[in-house]
């Protein structure tokens, strides 16, 4: 039987604020005079994977539609290339805006499970809270464990040539004075993200 | 030519012949380099994905750091660190929030940034300060009858695109032409190479690398140059896998700074072309030598 699939959205769909809460990220306040002229999309490179255009998530931002736009494909498949940015012809800084919506997904736990690109966010993170640096076959182990194990046999011939090649090193890396970086993103966390207040 | 350099986390890994190839050619340049005294990572693009404000805090300890122990010209080959640390630097000129929150974090440390660090990719230093007239000098075999495509990628360029072109850059081009090579028309020299989504989604992010380097062998390079690490393993790396979905484009891709390491005459293996999955051919003048 065929089933009946709504394709447009109910005004009683959108998360009231969510849009502002965007906007008020530093950087964000921009997307209020989006023209919807559709450049970011025509220049994404990767615009052709995504569920919504970036257009789009612009528009549905706006609208304030949270739950679309976190649950989207689009924000995990912005590469960072920053075209979209660089021709917009409102001087949006769309990447940025991506990046406040990756956040947010994250903080708010929602996307996919065992889905790589925020896994591979999270360990990087935490990679760095606890090291200082990256050490980038740990991060890549760590990434097919917490999402498809098998995957990582798709890639066996680029681990064996960067070990014959002798780019690949067990060492794991990090930075000597460890207490000076805790000391400085502990200061982030204990201000609750926000300046220290005036006296 | 004094600087500072902060090599970040790729370029000490699956990047390393990038800094094998950089640091002899900086040298042999009269510049001098000295590695920023316990840099930490730059936080590149996923560390940004989860905290805007800590990722603003991290990258500003290396400004920091170059700050105070000098030179302030900050040199960093990665692209990555390249945007980050730029990024940083205009964020926290232009936010008053940020820069708040990163005083109050480099404050915890005792340490203070002041805004005078200058960001620098090699390239610029190459082009700007060195000068084309002096690699020249230094040139002892010509790259003669080698085709390059010049790739550039996306974060050396854009959003930030202080010492070329955001979508039509052509510093390597010149630097590459004094080196002797025959640079050849690469239009897709800013186009986004997959970036991390060749490990994540490959079936994405692969496409993307596929399209460069088909474009590159249809107009018949030879080899092609890269600044950027992620780029160099994304465009040698995955052959294996490029070629069972779409077909084989079999070309090799370097370091810029390896193209200039080969014209100064030093040896292959001591600029780590030995390092790459798909080797370069050996130059015809290299050959005659043998």
């Amino acid at each position: 039987m065929m089933r009946i699939k709504r394709t447009i959205k109910y005004e009683g769909d959108r998360v009231r604020g969510f849009g502002k809460e965007i906007m008020n990220v530093p950087g964000c306040a921009q997307l209020q005079s989006c023209i919807q002229c559709g450049t970011c999309s025509g220049t994404c490179p990767l615009s052709i994977y995504m569920d919504f255009s970036p257009r789009q998530v612009v528009a549905l931002v706006r609208a304030d539609f949270k739950n679309e736009v976190l649950r989207s494909l689009t924000i995990w498949l912005c590469a960072s290339c920053y075209a979209c940015s660089t021709e917009c012809p409102r001087q949006i800084p769309i990447t940025d805006i991506m990046y406040a919506l990756k956040q947010r997904a994250i903080k708010e736990g929602i996307y996919p499970r065992r889905f790589p690109i925020p896994v591979v966010a999270t360990q990087f993170y935490k990679m760095v809270r606890h090291h200082g640096r990256v050490t980038e076959l740990t991060l890549a182990m760590k990434m097919f464990l917490r999402t498809d194990w098998f995957a990582a046999l798709k890639f066996w011939r680029l681990g064996l040539g960067v070990i014959r090649t002798g780019r690949f090193s067990l060492r794991s890396e990090h930075i000597e004075n460890h207490a000076e970086l805790d000391a400085m993103l502990a200061s982030v966390d204990n201000g609750n993200g926000k300046a220290k207040e005036a006296a | 030519m004094k600087y500072s350099y902060f090599p970040g986390c790729c370029v000490k890994g699956l990047g390393r012949s990038y800094e094998e190839s950089l640091l002899p050619v900086m040298q042999r340049l009269g510049a001098e380099v000295t590695e920023l005294n316990d840099w930490n990572c730059c936080g590149a693009t996923a560390y940004i994905s989860v905290e805007e404000r800590k990722a603003a805090v991290l990258a500003a300890r290396n400004l920091a750091i170059a700050e105070k122990t000098g030179p302030q010209d900050l040199m960093t080959p990665c692209s990555a660190c390249y945007l980050v640390l730029n990024k940083t630097k205009h964020n926290i000129a232009d936010s008053p929030e940020i820069n708040a929150v990163v005083q109050r974090a480099l404050g915890n440390a005792h340490l203070a940034y002041k805004g005078n660090v200058k960001v620098r990719h090699p390239l610029d230093i190459l082009v700007h300060d060195v000068g084309l007239d002096v690699i020249k000098e230094k040139v002892v075999r010509p790259l003669k009858g080698l085709k390059v495509a010049p790739y550039y990628g996306c974060q050396v360029v854009r959003p930030y695109a202080t010492f070329d072109d955001a979508w039509n850059p052509t510093t390597m081009d010149r630097l590459l032409a004094t080196l002797g090579a025959e640079v050849i028309p690469y239009p897709l020299k800013t186009k986004c190479c997959g970036g991390s989504l060749t490990g994540t989604v490959p079936e994405a992010g692969l496409r993307l690398a596929y399209i460069l380097l088909k474009e590159a062998v249809r107009r018949g390079a030879d080899v092609i140059a890269v600044v950027c690490p992620l780029c160099q393993l994304n465009l040698d790396g995955y052959h294996d896998q490029i070629a069972r979905r779409w077909g084989a484009e079999r070309i090799p891709t370097v370091y810029f700074t390896q193209l200039m390491g080969l014209a100064f005459g030093m040896p292959p293996e001591q600029i780590g072309l030995n390092r790459n999955l798909i080797p370069m051919k050996p130059l015809q003048s290299e050959l005659t030598r043998v």
